[in-house]
């Protein structure tokens, strides 16, 4: 490993020592997905099936696996506001390492906590009552979940090295993180909506990873898996690019 | 990873010239002038808001100068980076570990970091663990650790690297006398065997007419003062450094506005993490 592979290595390794030493947060942001999972799930069951939806939970299930990734992501990039605040960000700041690589190694790292946290609340719902469908499509189920969690850490990296403090923190969840998810068609079908709101949908990239998973653990892929890797992919680049970017310009 | 001194005239590690900082209408550093010769322990004063913060910054690359030129061991923080950083140590005035970590950690990922070969990183982290009597507690998270014990560990962590100078920016500020003794102990130590450059700033007058071979005195932005601790007493007729310093820097308290990071703190501690 190159001197340069090695930083971006031990960076990473730190967000995931930092998350498997915080039990309560792993608990903590277990809650919410679980919560979505059992009372949509149950709840919205026997009127789902009555408009002939077919089983509710082999449909809200892959949705409900990438929230648990999308906030565990969008808030391991927004801990950049806390490294900052207590102090470690400047002990990276002035290391003669390039600023790239530590953004990538962050972005990295927030990106495979996410994803284990993908992975439990995916067994959770094998709990609940979820089947995979196709089992040997299970290698690219995980490989989208790993994109999707590449991109929304992506997201944090951006917002985490733009935010000065914690108090936009809110603003975050219930104007960026909330709506995308919302309108990510996780929780109801693409299906005879208003026009304005179909175009939100497929305008939020979060869609691509909730039907990329649709089409790999089920069988219901509006857009075709290909199309949404591919998407998912493209949009990860970018954002990892400005977020990046964003890093390299923080000042002390 | 050290990158090879440079030439510098008349072995000089830090020059200054001219420096100006301005954050809008507000110049926080107003055309400073200063040079630092390898090997000594200098020593910058001045009251809450001076500018000496704002000019570690700039010398430590995390700053940009609105105009000036700055010279660190012979390298441009603007345009040689890279080499400005692997030739400095800093010990910040607020921490900068990371508290989740164990010591160990800590300085595992700083050596990673400076590109250190794992085989002289874990010899040098048992060297100067020892020096500032952490060794036994090594695999300790440092949340754990009392303010002196983590300020020693920023210090272990600052001189791992072997770096030509080491910026200590109040390294001693809210400790007891004990430990303010211990810590300019192993600089001193450090300074006389491996001829390490000391930049520091102190508010304790006593301590920088005890350690510094030169002082400078810095006010609203400009440098108001510049000798050894005994000709700026001299000067002043002062029987004190703390006499001189009054008397350079008058009797005013210095009103500070509370930065972002500061009023974050208080909501981080509201919230109750860490």
């Amino acid at each position: 490993m190159g001197p340069q592979m090695r930083v971006i290595y031990i960076l990473c390794l730190r967000q995931i020592k930092r998350y498997m030493r915080a039990r309560a947060r792993i608990i903590g942001s277990l809650g919410q997905p679980l919560l979505f999972l059992l009372a949509m799930g149950f709840g919205f069951g026997p009127i789902f099936r009555k408009a002939g939806g077919g089983n509710y939970i082999q449909f809200l299930a892959p949705g409900i696996v990438i929230m648990g990734i999308l906030f565990t992501a969008v808030f391991s990039g927004i801990e950049i506001i806390w490294d900052r605040q207590f102090g470690f960000l400047k002990e990276t700041l002035v290391a003669p390492v390039s600023r790239l690589n530590i953004a990538l190694g962050r972005t990295l790292g927030g990106a495979v906590v996410a994803f284990i946290q993908g992975l439990v609340v995916l067994v959770f719902c094998l709990i609940a009552g979820f089947r995979i469908e196709v089992a040997a499509l299970l290698p690219v189920a995980l490989l989208a979940m790993f994109i999707s969690a590449v991109l929304f850490s992506a997201i944090g990296m951006a917002l985490g090295s733009v935010l000065e403090d914690m108090q936009a923190f809110p603003l975050i969840m219930n104007f960026l993180v909330m709506p995308l998810f919302f309108l990510s068609g996780a929780l109801f079908p693409m299906k005879g909506l208003p026009e304005p709101l179909m175009f939100a949908m497929r305008a939020d990239p979060v869609t691509y990873g909730v039907d990329s998973l649709r089409g790999t653990l089920g069988r219901a892929s509006l857009f075709g898996v290909g199309t949404d890797l591919i998407v998912l992919g493209a949009i990860a680049t970018m954002l990892v690019s400005i977020g990046a970017y964003l890093f390299s310009r923080i000042e002390l | 990873m050290s990158t090879p001194d440079r030439e510098t005239s008349a072995g000089l590690v830090i020059e200054v010239r001219e420096l100006v900082k301005k954050f809008g209408d507000f110049s926080a550093v107003n055309g400073v002038s200063f040079e630092v010769s390898g090997g000594t322990i200098f020593g910058f004063l001045g009251p809450n808001g001076a500018g000496k913060t704002t000019i570690i910054k700039m010398l430590t690359t995390v700053l940009r100068p609105t105009s000036g030129s700055i010279r660190v061991n012979g390298y441009d923080p603007l345009s040689e980076q890279r080499q400005v950083r692997s030739s400095f140590g800093i010990v910040f005035q607020d921490p900068s570990l990371d508290s989740e970590m164990t010591a160990l950690e800590n300085l595992e990922l700083h050596g990673v970091l400076y590109g250190i070969p794992s085989g002289a990183r874990k010899q040098r982290t048992e060297t100067l663990l020892k020096l500032v009597e952490l060794w036994d507690r090594r695999k300790e998270f440092v949340k754990n650790f009392s303010g002196g014990m983590k300020r020693r560990l920023e210090i272990a962590r600052a001189l791992l690297h072997e770096p030509r100078i080491v910026f200590l920016d109040e390294p001693t500020i809210g400790l007891d006398p004990q430990t303010r003794n211990h810590i300019w102990q192993y600089i001193k130590t450090l300074n006389a065997e491996q001829q390490i450059t000391v930049f520091f700033t102190t508010h304790y007058m006593d301590e920088a007419d005890r350690v510094a071979d030169e002082i400078a005195i810095i006010d609203h932005g400009v440098i108001v003062s510049r000798g050894t601790p005994g000709a700026i007493k001299a000067g002043t007729q002062s029987g004190s450094l703390e006499d001189a310093f009054i008397a350079l820097t008058g009797q005013t308290i210095r009103v500070e506005e509370a930065s972002s990071i500061d009023r974050m703190r208080t909501l981080g501690k509201a919230w109750g993490r860490r």
